[in-house]
């Protein structure tokens, strides 16, 4: 049973905008039931070398696949890992074993057509907003006048504009880490890799940041791998919850989000949220 | 102009005109001997009379700052680059820089005279001597601080090792480098009077040793005065190309 509303996925009707990302994939035209994945993640083992010590095993064994067009939120305990396992998917550091593909793809090394946003806005200080927008399409040997003015659409998107010739110095931290969205936006990512992205903001401009993601998901098609400590804004933002367990770390549940779109604060309140979020507690071992 | 320029402007005048106010009041006063110690007066009447000689013996001086200054800028960031670059280059290289710079540079003066002889040359080897270091350790100290979260942004976007160099650590070093340039320039005046004193045909400093042997302390005072305003005219045309190079350094500190 399909729902009346529109899911962030790319075959869905309602993408005309020019920011929208250019996610292709083998799946489209094939019956949802049963698609090939986007991401797939079999058996990803990291262990890390200690002198004089015992191996120290971060991440045990984690498998499961990521839909196209999917925010997938790995939900668990500090240092537990899902920070490695983000930075394996993304190409940074190489897993110990196990299967990583992206498209069909193996990741062993930094992928340019992924986006990054870390925990930190990252902004260099001596480039302006728009410039700081534009660093990777100058990286990538495409900054024309296309990319400046899909960089303005996105700041425009974030609610930036009239900031592009501003520093990075004079925003807040919350403008900061929105310019940092667009920056990791403006390449059409295939994949969105976000660590921690809204962990250093204050709890209202933190929900702000989570409405504005479900709204640039809607708006560009992202596929999303998010990590977070913070139970009610996995539910809140995701299609499927992975709980990491506590180092070395496997996945402790796996929890479809079925909540519909589009969602606004009031679905905090709902019953189907406060269960969602009760059983990721149970996944953590917080709540019985 | 608000409230702030006018006191940032007011205190500063009121300090300085405090202190030569005293001076000025202490010496007629106490009838202190113009040679042991001339008024502030005296200085300026020293100066407006000898304009023309301390006008001609500023601009070897000036020049000799100037070009050390910028040969030390020239040389010493692109090696500042290349020690923090390079293991090797570091180990091999910055021993021999801690060591040669523990070396009293008044001490080296004379055998630099030996080598370059009494005209400019000389001077503008010494004040490079003196202006070199700290722009090799700041510029390097800015090498190394690059933010960790910046090279991991271009990492995952594969930038090359030259990006990375021009895009990332480079401007990020930029407030480091001028911290040393301030540094360096004021002592590269400092390196020009030395090599002035130690020998030479010309130059502030070698106004200054004159009329100092002359007893003729209002004009040894006014080369002094005037050396000091040179320090600052190049310093302030340090802090200016600060500005036009790092214009984001003068938004949003609050």
């Amino acid at each position: 049973m399909r729902p009346a509303f529109c899911r962030p996925h790319p075959s869905c009707p309602d993408r005309t905008l020019t920011i929208q990302n250019d996610v292709q994939i083998e799946t489209q035209g094939r019956p949802d039931s049963a698609p090939v994945p986007f991401g797939h993640f079999k058996d990803v083992r990291q262990s890390f070398k200690r002198s004089g010590q015992a191996p120290l095993v971060a991440i045990e064994n984690i498998s499961f696949d990521l839909k196209a067009g999917h925010l997938v939120t790995l939900l668990g305990p500090s240092g537990c890992g899902k920070t490695t396992f983000l930075k394996i998917v993304g190409g940074l550091i190489s897993a110990s074993s196990g299967t990583i593909q992206i498209n069909g793809r193996d990741v062993a090394e930094p992928q340019p057509d992924f986006g990054v946003v870390f925990q930190q806005a990252n902004l260099m200080p001596w480039r302006t907003v728009l410039k700081n927008v534009l660093f990777p399409m100058e990286i990538l040997g495409r900054s024309d006048a296309t990319a400046t003015l899909r960089a303005k659409e996105l700041l425009a998107l974030v609610g930036l504009e009239g900031f592009e010739q501003s520093y990075p110095a004079q925003l807040s931290g919350g403008m900061q880490q929105r310019v940092a969205l667009c920056r990791a936006l403006i390449h059409k990512p295939k994949l969105l890799l976000m660590d921690e992205p809204f962990g250093a903001l204050d709890e209202l401009t933190r929900m702000e940041m989570q409405d504005l993601l479900l709204d640039i998901r809607v708006k560009t098609g992202a596929t999303v791998m998010f990590v977070t400590h913070s139970i009610s804004e996995a539910v809140y933002i995701s299609d499927v919850v992975a709980v990491f367990s506590k180092r070395p770390s496997v996945i402790a549940d796996y929890i479809a989000v079925d909540l519909p779109y589009p969602r606004s604060a009031e679905i905090r309140y709902f019953p189907e949220f406060t269960d969602l979020e009760h059983r990721a507690g149970r996944a953590l071992g917080i709540t019985r | 102009m608000t409230f702030r320029d006018v006191r940032n402007t007011i205190y500063p005048v009121i300090g300085i005109t405090i202190v030569l106010l005293g001076w000025q009041l202490y010496t007629d006063l106490f009838g202190i001997n113009r040679i042991v110690l001339p008024s502030p007066l005296d200085i300026v009447w020293a100066s407006i009379a000898n304009w023309e000689a301390l006008l001609r013996e500023s601009w070897p001086t000036f020049l000799e700052s100037i070009l050390g200054f910028a040969l030390a800028v020239v040389i010493g960031i692109p090696f500042a680059v290349c020690v923090a670059n390079s293991r090797v280059l570091n180990l091999t290289l910055y021993p021999i820089l801690i060591a040669t710079q523990s070396i009293p540079k008044v001490a080296v003066a004379p055998i630099i005279l030996v080598w370059f002889g009494l005209g400019m040359q000389s001077k503008l080897v010494i004040a490079f001597l003196v202006a070199f270091f700290p722009i090799v350790v700041d510029t390097a100290a800015g090498m190394r601080a690059t933010p960790a979260g910046l090279l991991e942004l271009a990492r995952s976007l594969r930038a090359s090792p030259l990006q990375v160099f021009l895009k990332v650590q480079f401007p990020a070093a930029l407030p480091f480098i001028f911290a040393g340039a301030k540094v360096a320039v004021t002592l590269a005046v400092i390196g020009a009077v030395i090599g002035e004193f130690i020998g030479s045909v010309g130059g502030l400093g070698n106004l200054l040793l004159t009329a100092n042997s002359q007893l003729d302390s209002p004009l040894a005072w006014a080369a002094l005065v005037w050396l000091s305003a040179l320090g600052v005219l190049l310093f302030a045309t340090v802090v200016i190309a600060e500005r036009i190079v790092m214009p984001w350094s003068e938004v949003g500190h609050h």
